[in-house]
């Protein structure tokens, strides 16, 4: 099971890559999108683009679940904190920009902030002090939002409540279909977010949009392949969905987990960092769970921010229509020792990871 | 934040279990989102099991690639 090297095994990769340019449309520029910062992060770390025909380009979509939280909901959770309640959250919101301060600037000023590794940490943390109020920012695609679940299913203590803020893969998906000048050819759907939705979830893409599909694992041999089965229906002039990752990723995905997302959340409209609403695109506590609900236990509720600073691409970014080249102040006016956009705080922002990798040209 | 990493099940008891993450170094995750046993492997992610994987389906991986690269080897012979 731990044998990665046969997962990265030079030979097959040189031979992968071969059927690539063999089959790879000559004329036009073929667009693939993936939509996972771990997708992103194979991609650049191994210099997969370089291997790459030149007219087949692999654009990074919203694939990063602290870039996309709107800074509204950061500002909620700025709020909370100044009110004194205890917010536990993932160590790469800290530093994500809400409108004026972020998470780490309420902790300057004095806020208890803390970081955790898991929702469970939070359940502990608020179990030992139950004089504070805690709250718990939920922070994540659907392969986090089980976890939220199953704490909020098994009666957490009273002085924990959650500030929800899970967002879903396909609307986003969706979303890139309608956005009339990007001209996606196919999509690499996200490994992680599929072990738990299944690959049924797709199933609108290649039927309704025409578009070929594939669901990837995260080792590079995992994206090569998937680019070689997308541009083979490409060439065969057929929208399918196949999965590449089949040592995790079954049709049906988690139920269990499907299930108990069932019984905790509905799903709302969403707003996305710098996208706007995206119809049905959120998970929201439901109403027997109010009580958990931070939002409700402190009426706090902000429904609009500043997302962008003056200048910030992400917006653009995170739909891959610039790379982070392409934004002015990329490694200029925003570094990771300084970052001024979401895409440069999280690990899996693009920002983040093409300044890491120097991918710089 | 949707990265996920294979550890085996050393122990299991009352949801939680003990998991070896290839480094000898136990760590405790939360298994009440999959059905697994003892010697298992499971994707783990933000310390919550999301995946039982079995090493037939880590198999399958390399069969599929084998079986891409020769479907079209046998296609250019023909």
């Amino acid at each position: 099971m731990f044998e990665h090297l046969r997962y990265r095994d030079p030979n097959l990769a040189r031979r992968i890559v071969e059927k690539i340019r063999e089959t790879a449309l000559k004329k036009d520029i073929v667009k693939i999108c993936h939509v996972c910062g771990t997708h992103e992060w194979t991609i650049t770390h191994y210099g997969l683009r370089s291997l790459l025909p030149q007219n087949v380009e692999v654009i990074a979509g919203p694939g990063c679940p602290v870039c996309v939280t709107p800074a509204s909901e950061i500002d909620e959770a700025v709020m909370l904190a100044l009110k004194g309640i205890v917010i536990t959250c993932f160590g790469d919101v800290l530093r994500v920009p809400g409108s004026e301060k972020s998470l780490l600037d309420a902790k300057a000023e004095g806020a208890d902030v803390r970081v955790v590794y898991s929702a469970v940490d939070a359940v502990h943390m608020a179990e030992k002090e139950p004089d504070k109020e805690f709250a718990f920012f939920a922070i994540g695609f659907e392969t986090t939002a089980p976890s939220t679940a199953v704490e909020v299913l098994r009666k957490p203590p009273k002085n924990l409540s959650f500030l929800v803020s899970h967002r879903l893969i396909p609307p986003a998906m969706e979303l890139l279909l309608g956005i009339g000048d990007l001209h996606i050819d196919g999509f690499i759907a996200p490994g992680h977010v599929s072990t738990v939705i299944g690959l049924k979830a797709y199933e609108i893409f290649p039927k309704a949009y025409r578009m070929p599909t594939v669901v990837a694992g995260f080792e590079p041999l995992d994206v090569l392949f998937a680019v070689y089965m997308i541009l083979r229906q490409l060439k065969e002039g057929v929208a399918r969905l196949e999965n590449e990752y089949v040592r995790a990723v079954s049709w049906d995905g988690n139920t269990k987990a499907q299930e108990m997302m069932r019984q905790a959340f509905d799903v709302v409209d969403g707003e996305w960092r710098g996208l706007g609403k995206l119809p049905s695109s959120a998970f929201k506590l439901k109403g027997g769970y109010a009580k958990l609900d931070a939002r409700e236990k402190f009426g706090v509720r902000i429904t609009r921010g500043r997302d962008l600073p003056p200048g910030c691409q992400c917006h653009l970014v995170m739909i891959g229509k610039i790379k982070p080249t392409e934004c002015p102040l990329f490694m200029k006016a925003c570094t990771p020792q300084k970052p001024m956009g979401a895409c440069m705080v999280s690990i899996e922002g693009t920002c983040r990871i093409w300044a890491k990798a120097h991918q710089i040209k | 934040m949707c990265l996920a990493i294979p550890a085996k099940i050393v122990k299991i008891q009352d949801g939680k279990a003990q998991v070896d993450f290839g480094e000898g170094v136990l760590r405790e995750v939360d298994v009440s989102l999959v059905d697994a046993k003892v010697g298992d492997y499971v994707l783990v992610h933000a310390g919550y099991a999301i995946q039982v994987l079995s090493p037939e389906e880590a198999e399958e991986t390399l069969r599929l690639w084998s079986e891409i690269l020769e479907a079209e080897d046998s296609l250019k012979t023909k």
